[in-house]
Parts: C-alpha cells; structure tokens; sequence
C-alpha cells in the first residue's frame, strides 16, 4: 500500500492548508503548513516555537536547584524522566555520585515516567486514528500511574522531585507496596490494549508502511529512542552509556525491522513490558541505607537537623538563598527518556549558576523527520505519523 | 572513561594543521578545529573507521563576548560502532559565519537553525537557514549575552 504522488504539469491545483497549532491531533502547539494536491501531501513546513520559553536563557540566571521545575516543563507528560537526567547532569559536573538506594529510586521515576508516557501515546495515538476505546483503557490505568506519582512528590504534573545529590525524599514502604500492585498487573494491561490493535486489520492499514525511514536516514538526521529503534538500530542510552545502574538490570531492547509507524507501535508497547521488567527488579533489590550523598553543602540537610543544629540551619540557608557552587567545567550528560536521548550540556565558569545550559531534546531532532516521513503520502498518514513520533512540543520548544 | 581521547589522537596525526587545541573535564574529551577545515575534518570523523561518528546528537553554541571571534559553535558527537562521543568547537569568523554540516549530517538541519536563531551565527551553505523558535520577523538574538535577562 505505497502511495506517492508525481506533480503533473497540467494540475497545479495545490492548496496550502494549516494544520495545528490548535488541532488535538498535533499534539500541542505544533504547526504544520501543509501543501496538499488532492489527498496528497507535496510539501509539508512545520512551524516550531508556540511553546518557546527560552528555558536555556533562564538556567544562566538560576541556581543549579533553581531549575529543577522547569525540567518539569519540557516533557511534561514524563517529568520525573527529566528531573532524574538534569540531576545527573550536575552531579557529573560537580563529580559526586549518589548512592545505591538512591539509584534504584531514579530508575524507579524513570521507568514509572516511561509507562506513564507510553500510555498516553498509545491512547492518543489510537484516538488520532479512530479507535477510540483503546484511550478509555490506557487513560484508566494512566490515572493509576499519576496516583502513584502524586503520592510519591506530591504533585501529578509539576513533579520536581529529584535534587542535585539525592531527591525530594525517601521512598516509603507503603509506596512501594502500591508500585509493585501497579508492576504486577500492567503486563496483563499491555497484552488486553494489543488484542485491540495489534491484528487489527484497520489498525495494520492505518500503519503499515506509512511514515517509513530507513536506519541510515534516521541516524542521519539524529533520531533517537523508539523511532530509531523501529528501523533496526539498537540504541539505548541505558544500555550503551548506563547511568542509575542499569548495568545491574536485566532487560531487553525490543527493536523493529521496517521504521514505519506499526514498528513504532510495537517497540513501545514492549518497552511497557521491559520497563515492568525493570521495576519488579528495583523493587526486589531496593537497598536500605542512605538515599542522599553526605554533603550539606549540596543536599539540603533533614528538617530534624536544621531545627536542631546551627550549622545546618546556615546551610540550608545558603543552598536555598544562593545556591551551591559548581567547578568551572563542562559536561554533556544524557539519559534514555521516554522519547530517546535527552542530553544536558552544562557549562559553568564556576558560580552558582551555569553560563550554559543546553537541552539536547529527543522531540525536537526526532520531529525534524516530519517532512521526509509524509511528503508524497496522503494527508491521513501525517496524523498516524506525528501520534507515532510521539513529539511532545514543550520539549521541542524549552 | 576516556570520551574522545582516541578519536582526538587520530585526528591530531591526520589533520595537524587543524587542530586549535584541545581539553578534557570528567574525562570527556574536546577538541578545537579550524573552521576552515571543519568539513573535512567532519567528513573523515564521520567516514573513518577508526572514528565512525555517524550521529550528530547536538550543534549548538556559546558566547564570549570579550573574545575577538566571540561565537563557539560546539558539536556532540557519537559512534554507535565504538560507544563513543566527542566533543567538537569551532569559532565562528567575526562576521559570524561558520561552514554549516548539513551534508554531512541530516541532523544539523534543524540544530543549526535553532543556533542561528538563538545566536545569529550564519551556517554557509546551509539549504534552509530561517528562524526556528522564535517568530520570522523577530531581530534579536537571544542566547547572547548582552540579551538582558529582565527587560525593563
């Protein structure tokens, strides 16, 4: 089922048609201007930016702590991926390390953001094509994941939980008897959303073939995460440069054959599966101990002590009014998040603030396919192309 | 680990001339390279064997106000084949112009666009070079310095 599309001399009736910022099947505010002969799609121009914050800018005028919210902001259909990469990203600069029960509490967020997110995608993108009743199900078990995040941070969004040296604070028992209800019943879950989709004939129509990229384009053009893996190319950066000790873990990296939107469809549904897979392990092999690195000049001090003790009363006072200094130096650090490589180059010149800060984002290199994967295709296969690229435009923009 | 040190090795006996300098922090290692001969010094990164960069994660830049040339474009790159990444700059000229890497990496499309934007450094022979982010009719360059912070 190919479709490509050869302008004739005699028909040049191409309109020009605004798709987005405002349609839900962008995805947010995403623009695309789209050149359409008929059905077909000549040109397509996306349009970036409606969520532009100049969240580099502000960094270079905040602490190092001071911008942990905003990582909220970016991809915030996964926060808690976020907070944990900018957070390794410091403790590099800075040289420290975390220690074990700590880790596995970050690879906790980590994969707990990862399903998160793939349930949205999944849902919305089988909204985008019409099949409504696998959103009612993929929502209904996002809510669960969001009660988890809400009692693990307090917050469903706006998360902010990790800190340079540690996090917000201690997982609980309670907590993690709720994650290990939640690690258990997901993989029944995923197999429930595939007898929906994964033999079904609209669905295969929808999908396959359509926004194909070969493994050469894609690296290429600097995709990362389940796009790329669809086309065969097995890169993870929890395998390839592993961090949280993902060395520790035992888990594949599932990796399609043909780099079209079904490819894509199944890598992530079995990334739910790997990301249960490693939950169960963190769970079974979560440390006691400390879960924050012993400096009170980077770690906030426990409430206990600051009410107790005048030393570290004057630290938390000085880590909350001015910040924690950083070695002049410069970093790049990245982590797997839900939609590929996510990649902090931190520079400083010391000071409490970086001189900059640049946000490699996986939506943005990975969106920059677009044009490539629809040109020539009929204007439906856009919709079924964005919803598998799975961009989310606050990471896109900063 | 050794990130780039390697690579940096080759290139110094391959390419002298184009070799500025070079750094290393956390044991991420940089290398500065003429601008002149970045295309080719890219192309041989990318080509060689013994180099085998073939993704180009992130194009981006910093400012020096106070240097003669103040725009340092910064590359990350990374080979799937070796497990590696290096870290390349390069000074943009004082009229802000640099060769772009678009034929050599699709990835630098969108990437250099963002740097011009937020920088106004010019990508010679870039095929597409328009604003990304910030709207077509806007004149500033706001990743530089002297943007304030605060207006007003």
């Amino acid at each position: 089922m190919s479709h490509t599309v050869e302008r004739h001399p005699d028909h040049p009736e191409i309109i020009t048609v605004n798709m987005g910022p405002s349609h839900p099947a962008t995805h947010g505010v995403l623009r695309i201007v789209l050149e359409l002969d008929g059905e077909y799609v000549v040109k397509a121009v996306p349009h970036l930016g409606y969520l532009h914050r100049g969240m580099e800018k502000i960094a270079e005028n905040r602490t190092y702590l001071q911008f942990i919210p905003y990582t909220d902001r970016m991809d915030y259909l996964s926060p808690l991926a976020a907070n944990v990469g900018f957070a390794l990203a410091v403790e590099e600069l800075l040289g420290v390390k975390v220690p074990p029960r700590q880790d596995v509490i970050r690879v906790m967020c980590c994969e707990l953001a990862r399903i998160g997110s793939h349930l949205l995608w999944l849902g919305t993108h089988a909204l985008d094509l019409g099949a409504a009743t696998v959103f009612f199900h993929t929502f209904k078990d996002r809510e669960w994941h969001y009660d988890l995040v809400e009692d693990l941070t307090g917050a469903r969004l706006t998360t902010s939980f990790s800190r340079v040296g540690g996090s917000a604070r201690d997982v609980t028992k309670e907590w993690v008897g709720k994650l290990r209800e939640f690690v258990d019943a997901m993989p029944k879950r995923v197999d429930e959303f595939e007898t929906l989709l994964t033999s079904n004939t609209i669905w295969l129509e929808r999908t396959q073939n359509v926004g194909s990229i070969t493994a050469e384009q894609a690296i290429s053009w600097g995709m990362t995460g389940p796009p790329l893996r669809a086309t065969g190319v097995e890169y993870d950066v929890r395998k390839a440069r592993p961090y949280c000790g993902y060395e520790n873990y035992e888990f594949d990296v599932p990796t399609g054959t043909n780099g079209d939107v079904y490819d894509r469809y199944l890598v992530r549904i079995e990334e739910m599966r790997q990301s249960c897979r490693i939950l169960d392990q963190a769970i079974r092999n979560l440390p006691d101990g400390p879960w924050y690195i012993d400096d009170p000049k980077i770690f906030l001090p426990t409430k206990k002590k600051v009410l107790t003790s005048m030393e570290e009363l004057i630290h938390q006072f000085m880590i909350v009014t001015e910040g924690f200094e950083c070695p002049a130096g410069e970093v790049y650090h990245s982590t797997e998040v839900p939609k590929g490589e996510l990649g902090f180059y931190v520079v400083s010149t010391g000071g409490k603030s970086p001189y900059r800060l640049r946000i490699r984002s996986p939506s943005f290199n990975n969106l920059a396919t677009l044009p490539l994967l629809v040109e020539g295709r009929l204007v439906a296969d856009v919709i079924a192309t964005i919803a598998s690229l799975d961009p989310v435009m606050g990471e896109v923009d900063r | 680990m050794e990130d780039g040190k390697q690579a940096i090795d080759t290139l110094r006996s391959r390419f002298a001339e184009a070799v500025v300098s070079d750094g290393e922090y956390r044991g991420q290692h940089w290398a500065v390279i003429r601008r002149d001969a970045l295309i080719d010094v890219c192309e041989w990164l990318r080509d060689a064997p013994e180099c085998a960069y073939d993704l180009l994660l992130d194009v981006t830049a910093l400012h020096w106000p106070d240097d003669a040339e103040p725009f340092e474009v910064v590359y990350h790159l990374y080979s799937r084949e070796r497990n590696d990444r290096l870290r390349l700059k390069t000074r943009a000229g004082a009229d802000g112009s640099v060769p772009s890497v678009t034929s050599v990496w699709d990835a630098a499309n969108w990437n250099e666009r963002e740097t011009y934007d937020m920088f106004g450094i010019r990508f010679e022979g870039h095929p597409d070079l328009r604003r990304i982010l910030m709207p077509e009719e806007y004149t500033d360059h706001p990743l530089r310095k002297e943007f304030p912070l605060f207006r007003g």
